[in-house]
């Protein structure tokens, strides 16, 4: 250690395409632990540039643990091992000074390698265009305080409403499940007044898109809860098992075209 | 001499201006509308709301993000809230009230009917949100809730726990999915807009380049709409999220669009301080911690005591000292300023540049479980990044550039200088004058896409008419060829700095010199420090990689290369603007007891600058009228 910096070896992977095998590559680095983790491949890659070398690719943007830009595998655990915080929030001052980590991106069949640690998630968009929002167009809706809302029930749906779309969940999970992420969009909805017109086809058509996407099935290990960096509860998940259910039993017609 | 700006603000009474003018304007039948397309850039708040209104109306739109999705823009890092003149609190807020404070908060340098407009829509805003299913705070009785903000006296802001940025974009994004799903949006993901291509004077579409496969694309349209939000990220250290930058709007700007009041930025009072050179970025702490904490810092020079051995009667609380009626909820210029007053005397945390914010207090009245369930989630961001516990030890902040008020100039139907092009939010300039108040910019953001744009760009199409230019036209082939050169040149540079190196640089000249604090001797030591880097940078910069395929040194260094350009004309702003206002605090012009000194007489205008060749601007003004709130010094004594 000098001034306090710590001394870390890193194995990160590398991979220069989705086509193309990647594997674990050196490096070494010695850094403030004040520093966040993405501030440190920051240095890292500002090193590696300036000797000319290609740095290492990863994507990130607010930095705040918000916009869900961020995701990486932390010594086997997404987001790194302290829970709740996205890899943004992590910080050096959790590692020790000769520490070696391994760095590797979100793992799924649904999410492709782009390059290093960045991967594809565009199937979370794609199931959010099939169901995940209310029907209303803008203008000609009733006064915001016409519709009232118990708090609890708000503060449910707001705790459903605060997953940030990393996937954390899938790159956790044993199958790659997505029912976490599908299951907290569906579940705002379904606890508020304003989802209930569209409650149970909602869920049907947001199920069916998921499950065309290649992500796997859920087998309750609860893997996705315990590494999602807002907390979701797997009781959306249950929610909307039930949801599905209903839907199914009410009428056997209504399966929905997507 | 400069020639005056036409705002086009509609006649009439403040309160029937748009009114009337929703009703003058030209309509486009239901079923024409498909017959036009519109380019949205960027799917933040502004964006997002624009897009999928626009999607719902009719329009065949194409919108743009350099995201992965569209879901990421920096809106969503937004904490506090959002303000809305519904006065559900019975405590005497009211449209006009909204307005009064807005233009006030501003420091005079806004367009009335402009802010008039937002405060207006600022109710339908929050009908829509709660009708898409944003799940805002409540009260028992299922009511909406609300909180205060720095520089009102009503309670007029909508949260949702220190997530309300978050809830409201994501709002707009599963409006903006809804349309996406129905095809009428095509979203463009992972592409970034790097030239406005302009034919006789009129915008008629974009050049992008695809961060996946490097390749350049030409997009054509009726109307191009640009809502990519601001340029903090001048200043290297900000609250901005790492990719927002100035790109769309200054290559803008150098087709021909004016850009208007650059060098007004935001300051924000309650970030956490610099930990070390290693720092990418800053965070914000939301405002709302100052409805409950106190600002202090010890009234001893360099005291090295920990804070809480300093003992109550050697604190010095500063902003309530000077701000007895506000107190702790001061605008944020002042109480940024106010912070740098005590760190440049030497009474900052231990000498340093921080002060503190204490909870203490208001723990000990409210008791720590109220204070937990307002801030919890706030106060455990800030134990994550520092390792501190805020609930035993006051939090050390201190201000960080965050917002800019600046932006292209746009008339009152938001279309900038150059006809075709209109600007939304953060990157146009029309209302939030030399500061913007807390818990505004969601406000704007979602006025200007959900219920301003859908209605302007419709008269625009009605009345002028615009063609559609095939995008194999020439002006096309000039533009995407000049990127494509662009591009080639900053990789074949391969000097010796890297992109980052450079960025500090200049993050460092304009944060010392074109900041908080600005003089005429500074101003203009940065406009030769800015193009001696800017040299520098086309001699000199490394790029790795190549321009084939993903390569993020690529991407910053083109940002980069368009802060060079865009941080001197910053210094240019603020030293022609020979006053103190709002975010624009220059030392020779101030009272005796240091507060920023005005200058209606001469200064009540917009400046908005036309670019006319590297480092060269024609200086234009937008005279501004206040027929509705007087002109007064803005005190919050």
């Amino acid at each position: 250690m000098s001034d306090g910096r710590i001394n870390l070896k890193l194995k990160i992977w590398k991979q220069s395409g989705p086509n193309f095998p990647g594997s674990f590559a050196d490096f070494e680095v010695q850094v403030s632990p004040d520093a966040s983790f993405l501030e440190m491949l920051d240095e890292l890659n500002n090193d590696l540039e300036s000797k000319g070398l290609e740095p290492v690719a990863f994507e990130s943007d607010c930095r705040e643990g918000i916009c869900g830009t961020c995701g990486l595998v932390i010594n086997g655990q997404p987001h790194g091992p302290i829970p709740k915080i996205a890899t943004c929030q992590l910080h050096m001052r959790n590692f020790k000074d000769e520490d070696t980590i391994w760095v590797e991106p979100f793992r799924a069949k649904a999410f492709p390698v782009v390059k290093d640690l960045i991967v594809k998630r565009s199937a979370f968009d794609k199931i959010m265009y099939a169901g995940g929002f209310v029907s209303v167009n803008t203008g000609g809706v009733p006064d915001a305080n016409a519709i009232l809302i118990p708090k609890e029930k708000a503060a449910e749906s707001f705790d459903a409403a605060a997953c940030i779309g990393c996937g954390a969940c899938v790159a956790a999970c044993k199958n790659a499940s997505a029912m976490l992420f599908v299951s907290a969009k569906v579940s705002q909805f379904a606890l508020l007044p304003q989802g209930q017109p569209e409650r149970y086809e909602r869920v049907q058509k947001m199920v069916k898109v998921m499950d065309d996407l290649g992500f796997g099935s859920c087998t309750n290990t609860y893997a996705c809860e315990a590494e999602c960096p807002k907390g979701i509860s797997v009781r959306n998940i249950a929610r909307m098992n039930r949801d599905y259910f209903v839907a199914k039993v009410k009428s056997a017609n209504l399966e929905v075209e997507v | 001499m400069a020639t005056i700006l036409n705002a086009k603000i509609p006649e009439g009474n403040i309160s029937e201006k748009w009114t009337n003018h929703k009703f003058n304007m030209k309509l486009i039948n239901p079923a024409n509308k498909r017959k036009y397309q519109i380019i949205v850039v960027g799917t933040g708040l502004a964006g997002a709301s624009a897009a999928a209104s626009l999607g719902e109306l009719g329009y065949n739109v194409s919108a743009f993000t350099y995201h992965d999705s569209a879901r990421r823009a920096h809106s969503i890092a937004a904490q506090g809230g959002i303000n809305a003149a519904k006065n559900y609190q019975n405590d005497g807020d009211s449209v006009y009230r909204l307005f009064y404070d807005t233009v006030k908060g501003g420091d005079y340098r806004s367009r009335e009917a402009n802010v008039y407009r937002l405060a207006e829509v600022s109710g339908n805003i929050m009908d829509q949100c709660v009708a898409q299913g944003v799940p805002f705070a409540r009260e028992y009785g299922g009511l909406l809730d609300n909180r205060s903000f720095g520089g009102a006296q009503v309670s007029r802001t909508f949260y949702a726990k220190g997530q309300t940025g978050q809830q409201l974009l994501l709002g707009a994004y599963s409006a903006l999915s809804r349309q996406v799903g129905k095809e009428k949006v095509k979203l463009h993901t992972h592409k970034e807009m790097l030239e406005l291509v302009v034919v006789d004077g009129i915008a008629k579409g974009i050049i992008t380049r695809d961060l996946l496969t490097g390749e350049i694309e030409s997009h054509s349209a009726h109307a191009v709409i640009l809502a990519t939000g601001g340029y903090a990220n001048v200043y290297f250290l900000s609250t901005n999220a790492m990719n927002c930058n100035t790109t769309a709007i200054w290559r803008a700007h150098k087709k021909g669009a004016l850009f208007a009041n650059p060098c007004f930025t935001q300051i924000h009072p309650t970030c956490l301080p610099v930990h070390g050179e290693g720092q990418s970025k800053l965070t914000l702490m939301s405002e709302s911690l100052r409805n409950d904490g106190r600002v202090w810092v010890s009234k001893i020079k360099k005291d090295m005591r920990e804070p809480n051995d300093i003992p109550e009667e050697e604190r010095d609380y500063y902003l309530e000292r000077k701000y007895p009626s506000f107190g702790n909820l001061s605008p944020r210029d002042i109480s940024s300023r106010s912070a740098k007053e005590v760190v440049d005397d030497g009474r900052g945390v231990k000498g340093g540049e921080a002060v503190y914010l204490d909870f203490r207090d208001a723990i000990n009245r409210l008791g720590k479980n109220a204070i937990e369930e307002k801030y919890g989630n706030l106060f455990e961001i800030y134990e994550t990044i520092t390792g501190d516990n805020p609930y035993n030890m006051p939090m050390k902040i201190y201000p960080a550039p965050h917002y800019t008020m600046g932006g292209l100039w746009v008339d009152y139907n938001l279309m900038s200088t150059i006809p075709g092009l209109f600007v939304l939010g953060e990157a146009n300039f029309s209302d939030h004058g030399a500061n913007r108040l807390g818990a505004s910019a969601l406000m704007q953001g979602l006025a200007d896409g959900y219920f301003v744009i859908p209605y302007t760009i419709g008269n625009y199409l009605a009345s002028d008419k615009p063609e559609l230019i095939p995008a194999d036209h020439d002006q096309f082939k000039k533009d995407k060829s000049g990127i494509e050169d662009l591009t080639k040149k900053l990789i074949s540079i391969n000097g010796k700095h890297t992109v980052d190196e450079l960025h500090k640089k200049l993050g460092r000249i304009m944060w010392n010199k074109v900041g908080m604090a600005r003089n005429e001797k500074r101003l203009n030591e940065a406009i030769d420090e800015i193009r001696n880097l800017r040299e520098e940078f086309w001699k000199n910069v490394k790029v790795v990689g190549s321009a084939e395929g993903l390569n993020q040194t690529l991407e910053r260094a083109g940002r980069v290369a368009d802060y060079l350009e865009l941080g001197e004309l910053m210094a240019y702003d603020a030293l022609e603007r020979k006053e103190s206002c709002g975010g624009h605090f220059r030392e020779e012009y101030q009272t005796e007891d240091g507060e920023a000194l005005r200058d209606d007489q001469n200064y009540s205008y917009v400046s908005a600058w036309e670019f006319k060749e590297l480092g060269k601007w024609e200086h234009h003004k937008e005279p501004l009228e206040f027929e509705y709130v007087k002109l007064a010094t803005r005190s919050y004594k």
